[in-house]
This record gives C-alpha cells, structure tokens and sequence, in this order.
C-alpha cells in the first residue's frame, strides 16, 4: 500500500539522523565491550555467586563490638588526621608555587626590562610541574610513596600534600590573576617588591575565595583519604581492605556505615563554614 | 567577617598541629640526608621509562582496556541513570520518588573503589569487575543529575501531548526528552572525563586496565616500566579531556 500523506506526517522527521548516531555510538562502543571481557554470565558462575552471596550474606547485622568500634574511631580520626595534614603541606607547597605562576605579580611584565623571557620561561616550568603533581591520581601517589617511605599514613599525607598542592597551585594562581590587579600594579610601578604587592594588593581581593576553595578541597581530601588505605596508607580504606580480603561482611558495612557517616559530616562541616564566610 | 577569618584560621592550625601529632610522623626524619638521597635513588629508578617496542604494546593495551572501562561503564551507567531519574524525578508518585532518591544516594555514596572491590567477588579479577564498579556508581551520579533536569524541564509540551491522547511513553518521549536529551549528554561526557581517572586506578583492587599492570609493575620492584604507564595514564587524560570537551562544543552548544 502505498504511504498517504497522513502517514508521512506522522514520521518523526529526525529519526533517520538519530538512528544513524545511534549505530555510529555502537560501532564505537563495540570494541570496548570485547577489551573490558564483557560477559554478565560470570555473575551466575555458581563459584563467583557463592563468594559474594556469602560475603554479602554476613553484612547484616553489622559488626558492632566494644573493641571493633574502638578500632573504627581510631581509624577515623586518623583518616581525618590525614587528610587535615596533607591539606596543611599542600597549602605551604601550593601558596610559593602560585605566586610564581601569577602573572599579575610580574614585574618584568609591566615594561621591556631585563629578564623577562627568564620570567616566562621559570612560569612555564613551574605551570608543568603543577600540571603533573596534580595529573597523577592521588592514589597512585600513595601506592608511589608506600613503597618509598613504607606502609602507614606518611604515605598517605604526602600523597595528598602532592596532589592537592598541583590542584590548589593552580587554582590560587588563577583567583590572582583573576580579581583586580590594579592595586598590586601600582604598589609595583611604585617600586614595592613582590610580597608587599601581594599582601597589600591583592590578598586582601582574593582571601575569601582561597579560603571557600580551600575548605571545598579539604572536603575532597577527606573522600581520598577514606579509599587511600586500599594501597596501605592509613586509615579507614586499610581497615575496610583486611575486613574485606577476609571476607567479613560485618566488618565492611560497619566500615561503609562509618565512611557514610564521615562524608556527610565533612560535606555539612565544609558547606556551614562557607557560607559563614559569605 | 574579619573574625570569622580569624577564628577559621586558628582553627586550621590548632587541627594542623593535631593532625600531625595524632599521627606521629615525624617529617623532618624525611629530610635527613640519608633519608633524603634514599628517596632520590628511589625516584630516579624510574627513569628512563621502558619505551621498549614490546612494552609499549602491552601498555596500549592496558590503555585501550582503561579506555574501555570508562567508557562502556559510562554508556551503561547513563542507560541505568534514566530509568532511575525517571522515578526519582516524581514520575510515578511521591512514594517511588523518595525510594529510588535513596537507591541513587546510596549506590553514589559508596567510593568506586569500594563497589570494585566487591564486584572483583562477584564477577572475578579482571576489566569486566572494574567496568559494572564504574556503572554501578555512575548510575547514581548521574541518575541525580538526570532527575534533578527531568525536573528542570519544562512539563507542558508532554502534557499537550498525552491530553491530544498519545500514550505515556510516546508524550515523554517527543515531549520531554528533546529537551532534556543535550543537558544528559552533556552530564554523561563530564562524568566520562573523570571516570577515565578513577578507570585508571581501580586495578589496584584487580579490576583491570592500567591500574592492574601499575600495581604489579611496582610490586616487582620494575620501576622503569611503573614510570611508562604512569605516562601512558598522563597522556590518556589528557586526550580523553580534548576529545570530551570537543564533543561537548560540537553536540550541546
């Protein structure tokens, strides 16, 4: 039967182009779905099905004994501890690397002087260095540091004072830049050094978004903090890896609860203090 | 105001000093001479990378299994991510909505590496464990995100729609999704670019990809070859942060 007119206007118009991106989508995907193994048939191997059907059995009720909760709280605080430290170091890293990198405190930028492609070339340099600390997964940083300084939360501090110190290093360098850099220009042109201009000039502009941005990455390094143990760096992801290599379910949701908890908590601290701030 | 500075900074410091008492480490033994070339050699036994002919494939496919498992634990994740806005957007009553909101928190709240670790039990070591982590916490990062749009999207062209008498299905299809489709894409490619990062890192529990071979490479003291994937992981992110923010220019604005 040949197609009235009725029946073409009830044709979507666009689905030939949308099939065709469909099937492109597809055809892109198809290679993944081999190099990831893809086969939910190994989810009812009965042998896989008897290994997390047990684990997951023994996750109610969950572990809480005296000793085992004592053993959570302490691993907590250090997750804490870990990551307000890293931040600490992270910051004395980040704040001498972002001042090199601002622009807005060049002096040689003002007029032709003298080094100014040493200037740049020492901002480039810098600008990389910042691009590859925080370029690396902060958990890799800690696997690194694991084997360099041995198990435990050193590991775990430096990984996050690495990582952090590219993020914050780029993004304080940036809020530098980016607010009114007039007044630090003029105590420049005016002969003041470098720090003057940026206390006087510009710190006082940027503060408050350094320190909102600040307490958001803080937040952020509690996250890593918890799964970091995974590698053997402190803290409550080293727990919850031995709970969970051994297979005790209510050891790993007692832990889940608390890494729950912890998260919230960070989430509700970081969001109060900023808005006191704003 | 400028009291409030004050105190959030004396309270950073008085948690800085406790942090670094609580846990006992002592820096300043990091920077003791002997200490000190210890950590150098350590850092230059990674160099110069194996960039060995052999080697390198192996690494381009570890790439290709990273890339792999971002982007199918991606593409399935968004699948999952609007059947659960759906409900969670208040599709199917007040009820529905507060549960499916709870299913999404929690499959989000739970870290990647966590869900990878349990799914290294359920679906064995290897890529395919790494990928439904990937989905299965996805699906809550995005399901949020796709219901908190649905919501955003205007309602009327669906409502004409279904009182003109097209069924449910069809009025949200033509009516809703056409605009709610580019902010999805958009969602999806963002959590793309970061998924190939954690992609990158879950093998450490031995859900495949380049995290897999860092782990055994490191663990077999073989640092030069450690110091090649960590490269290839570089210039991954970096080429999968250029084709994402690409596509997202060329399909949404």
């Amino acid at each position: 039967m040949p197609a009235t007119d009725t029946d073409r206007r009830l044709q979507d118009p666009a689905a030939p182009s949308r099939a065709l991106a469909t099937i492109v989508v597809l055809l892109l995907l198809w290679p993944g779905i081999k190099w990831t193994e893809f086969s939910p048939a190994v989810l009812f191997d009965p042998q896989n099905r008897q290994t997390i059907g047990h684990f997951l059995g023994t996750f109610l009720p969950p572990n809480v004994s005296p000793e085992f909760l004592q053993l959570i709280a302490k691993s907590t605080l250090e997750t804490l501890a870990l990551a307000t430290a890293g931040m600490a170091l992270a910051i004395a890293f980040a704040l001498p690397l972002a001042l090199i990198v601002a622009g807005s405190l060049s002096i040689s930028r003002i007029g032709p002087g003298p080094g100014r492609g040493g200037g740049n070339l020492l901002r480039t340099i810098v600008r990389f260095v910042l691009m590859v600390l925080r370029g690396i997964p902060e958990i890799v940083w800690a696997l690194l540091f694991v084997r360099a300084v041995g198990l435990g939360p050193a590991a775990g501090v430096l990984a996050i004072a690495i990582t952090y110190s590219g993020m914050l290093g780029k993004i304080y360098s940036e809020i530098f830049e980016s607010g009114d850099v007039q007044p630090a220009r003029v105590l420049l042109e005016s002969g003041s050094g470098r720090l003057s201009s940026f206390f006087y000039g510009i710190l006082p502009g940027a503060l408050p978004e350094i320190v909102s941005y600040t307490i958001y990455r803080w937040e952020c390094a509690i996250r890593a903090s918890v799964v970091m143990g995974f590698v053997g760096a402190g803290g409550l992801g080293q727990q919850m890896e031995l709970s969970m290599r051994m297979l005790n379910g209510g050891e790993a949701s007692t832990i889940l609860l608390t890494f729950l908890l912890l998260v919230l908590l960070a989430d509700a601290v970081s969001a109060m203090l900023r808005r006191v701030l704003t | 105001m400028r009291g409030s500075y004050w105190s959030i900074a004396l309270g950073f410091v008085a948690a800085t000093w406790l942090s670094f008492h609580y846990l006992a480490i002592d820096l300043s033994a990091l920077f003791t001479v002997k200490e000190a070339t210890r950590m150098a050699q350590y850092a230059a036994s990674f160099f110069p990378p194996d960039l060995s002919a052999s080697y390198l494939a192996r690494v381009a496919q570890g790439t290709a299994e990273t890339l792999a498992i971002s982007a199918i634990g991606t593409a399935l994740a968004a699948i999952a991510g609007v059947f659960l806005a759906l409900p969670a957007a208040g599709y199917f009553g007040a009820v529905v909505r507060a549960g499916s909101k709870l299913v999404l928190n929690f499959l989000r709240a739970v870290p990647e590496l966590v869900w990878a670790a349990i799914m290294v039990l359920a679906a064995g070591l290897g890529p395919f464990a790494g990928t439904l982590a990937l989905a299965v916490h996805t699906a809550g990062v995005l399901g949020r995100l796709f219901a908190e749009t649905l919501e955003n999207t205007p309602r009327e062209p669906q409502l004409a729609l279904s009182d003109a008498g097209s069924p449910a299905s069809a009025a949200f299809i033509y009516g809703t999704l056409p605009g709610a489709m580019p902010q999805f894409i958009a969602y999806a490619l963002y959590r793309w670019e970061y998924n190939i990062r954690m992609a990158a890192v879950l093998g450490f529990v031995g859900a495949g990809g380049l995290g897999q071979m860092l782990y055994f490479s490191l663990s077999l003291f073989q640092q030069r070859q450690a110091c090649t994937i960590i490269l290839a992981m570089l210039v991954l992110v970096a080429v999968v942060d250029a084709a994402s923010a690409w596509l997202r220019k060329r399909l949404v604005l």
